[in-house]
């Protein structure tokens, strides 16, 4: 049950790109088209689950078992740095469809912040490695969720006919937060649950 | 060009908040208020001088391929630096942006202003590159964080303008910062043209 | 200049060059931080008990943790820190309780007398919504709407909504009772003590 609140709670309650600002960048950049937002979650989460896995193991073993705690950032971008260099590289020979599909967003993952953002979270949280990687899905589907409902919304804006000033970003950044206020909506949904599965 | 043309582009020409939209998380996240806005910009401004000064001088020591992971190596490590000095010193700085200072490391605008002008600059020019963009940056979070403030809590930089009674919370909750950020790009986009 | 090339020897030995040297001056900086960044630590903390027992003057004569289980049987866990003044004497404790909040855990400090009466309270960590929950740090204190300075909670403190007689934060009622509950939680903590507050004064003025 506690999964199940981690995950309804990071996807919903306190969902990473609209209530928390991470991954802003892709979230308004690879939202034109819903085909390519779809191509990015994926990317993202298979990426964001797999780095928080190694992150963690590295704090764990590597960083708190040598006390090189103050090693953290470098440490966490250089794995997430090599492991998307390292995903591209398998991709590319295990499966060329996936690699077609994928390919053009791995590298912009590198920057991504909910990636490091979240395997830095983990640690604070002092989550176990299930659910850490529980949180760090939870979380990517999150992303996905709120970076496809916003790619709809960015297809109808095409087709309405918007003031001069408010061309470009400013009518995106306008619609983003109508999109973020509608999710506070979901705002102390997880303490109910929290209430209703007998965890509180 | 000259050290104050290269600082002028950064404000200006470049602004990396209104024009580039570069950096727009911590853009989002940090400025619920004047004072976060711009302690976000100074710090993202101190990472950035010394990382461009830097990654200018090594350039010519940096074989191409391995260009990108030498620039991360040396932001993350200016980033663990900052975050130490101000966990040290800035306690209260440390609170109120948290999570944000590790995530400069991942601040488009670094490693974008290492890419495109240290590497191909003069130490010298880089760090007016890195004060100019620091400067667009933080002005940019400072205004954001002002109108935010203003609106949502009735202050500016913690001094009382407007009673309680008249506040907008939502402008300082998530939904107010895309609302804000929309309506200033609107404005800057006008005053341009 | 002319670019290093990029043969392999090259990169490596620059990508570990920089990465030796980096690392070199972090482990130094780190060094030097460290205790700083320790002092401000035990600062801040010091400076939150004197705060929230309203005494400049006083030294912490003991810190105790106290562990309860709860009826769900989840672990919490209180930090008791009983102080005295200048010239030894009692003068009650600050109290580190946590509850869950709306956002996020709620910690609070809060400092009692002797005899169990509130002095003060202060969040030491909260994820509440600005400008409606996070009000909390304000609204309870002294002359303010919730006011719950001089109050005992030997009765546990609720909100109006509860038909308790502190007036909830508007419309963070959720927020109120977790904040409650941590002072309630807090008080029991304290109350209950291996060496409660009477007669660890008679044993420590032995």
């Amino acid at each position: 049950m506690e999964y199940v609140l981690i995950f309804i709670s990071a996807i919903f309650v306190n969902n990473i790109v609209l209530s928390q600002f991470l991954g802003i960048c892709p979230f308004l950049g690879v939202s034109k088209k819903i085909d390519t937002s779809l191509g990015m979650s994926a990317a993202v989460a298979f990426v964001l689950t797999l780095a928080t896995i190694v992150t963690w193991l590295v704090q764990k073993y590597v960083l708190d078992a040598f006390g090189l705690q103050y090693l953290q950032t470098i440490a966490f971008i250089l794995v997430i740095a090599s492991l998307v260099q390292m995903v591209e590289i398998v991709l590319k020979k295990v499966s060329p469809a996936l690699y077609q599909a994928l390919g053009i967003f791995l590298p912009l993952i590198t920057t991504n912040c909910a990636v490091l953002g979240v395997a830095i979270l983990v640690i604070q949280k002092d989550y176990n490695l299930l659910q850490s990687v529980v949180y760090a899905f939870s979380t990517a589907i999150g992303f996905g969720v709120a970076l496809t409902v916003f790619a709809g919304m960015r297809e109808q804006l095409e087709l309405v006919k918007i003031p001069k000033g408010m061309q470009g970003m400013a009518i995106v950044m306008l619609s983003a937060g109508l999109l973020s206020l509608a999710f506070m909506g979901f705002s102390g949904v997880d303490g109910g649950l929290k209430i209703l599965f007998g965890l509180d | 060009m000259n050290a104050i043309q290269i600082i002028k582009n950064g404000i200006v020409k470049e602004n990396p908040t209104f024009v580039l939209m570069l950096g727009m998380c911590p853009t989002l996240a940090t400025t619920t208020s004047a004072g976060n806005g711009m302690s976000m910009g100074l710090a993202t401004m101190a990472v950035l001088i010394c990382t461009n000064v830097v990654i200018s001088c090594l350039k010519s020591v940096t074989p191409d391929k391995v260009r990108i992971p030498v620039f991360i190596v040396v932001i993350a490590a200016f980033v663990t630096l900052l975050q130490m000095v101000i966990k040290a010193y800035l306690p209260e700085v440390d609170a109120s942006l948290g999570l944000f200072i590790p995530l400069i490391v991942v601040n488009c605008i670094i490693l974008g202003r290492a890419e495109a002008f240290a590497a191909k600059n003069s130490p010298v020019a880089s760090l007016f590159d890195g004060i100019g963009i620091g400067l667009g940056f933080t002005l940019g979070l400072t205004l954001l964080g002002m109108c935010r403030e203003l609106l949502g809590s009735g202050s500016i930089f913690g001094f009382t303008l407007i009673p309680e009674t008249y506040n907008i919370l939502l402008f300082v909750l998530p939904p107010g910062a895309f609302i804000t950020l929309g309506f200033l790009i609107a404005i800057v986009n006008k005053i341009r043209n | 200049m002319k670019k290093l090339e990029s043969s392999l020897l090259n990169m490596v030995l620059v990508l570990t060059g920089v990465a030796v040297i980096m690392g070199g001056i972090l482990a130094f900086v780190n060094h030097l931080t460290e205790g700083p960044i320790a002092d401000q630590k035990a600062k801040a903390l010091a400076d939150g008990i004197k705060s929230v027992m309203c005494v400049d003057d006083l030294q912490v004569a003991n810190t105790d943790t106290v562990k309860q289980t709860d009826a769900k049987g989840k672990e919490l866990i209180y930090v008791i820190y009983e102080t005295k003044d200048a010239q030894g004497h009692e003068l009650g404790a600050a109290v580190e309780s946590t509850t869950g909040g709306f956002g996020g855990n709620l910690k609070v400090l809060v400092g009692f007398n002797t005899e169990g009466q509130i002095l003060g309270y202060t969040l030491l960590e909260h994820a509440e919504t600005p400008g409606l929950g996070a009000k909390a740090d304000k609204w309870f204190q002294k002359g303010e709407k919730g006011d719950i300075i001089g109050l005992t909670p030997a009765q546990p403190l609720t909100v109006s909504k509860d038909g308790g007689k502190v007036d909830a934060i508007t419309a963070s009622t959720i927020t109120s009772r977790a904040f409650l509950l941590a002072v309630n939680n807090a008080y029991n903590a304290y109350k209950a003590a291996p060496i409660d507050a009477e007669s660890g004064a008679t044993k420590k003025s032995e």
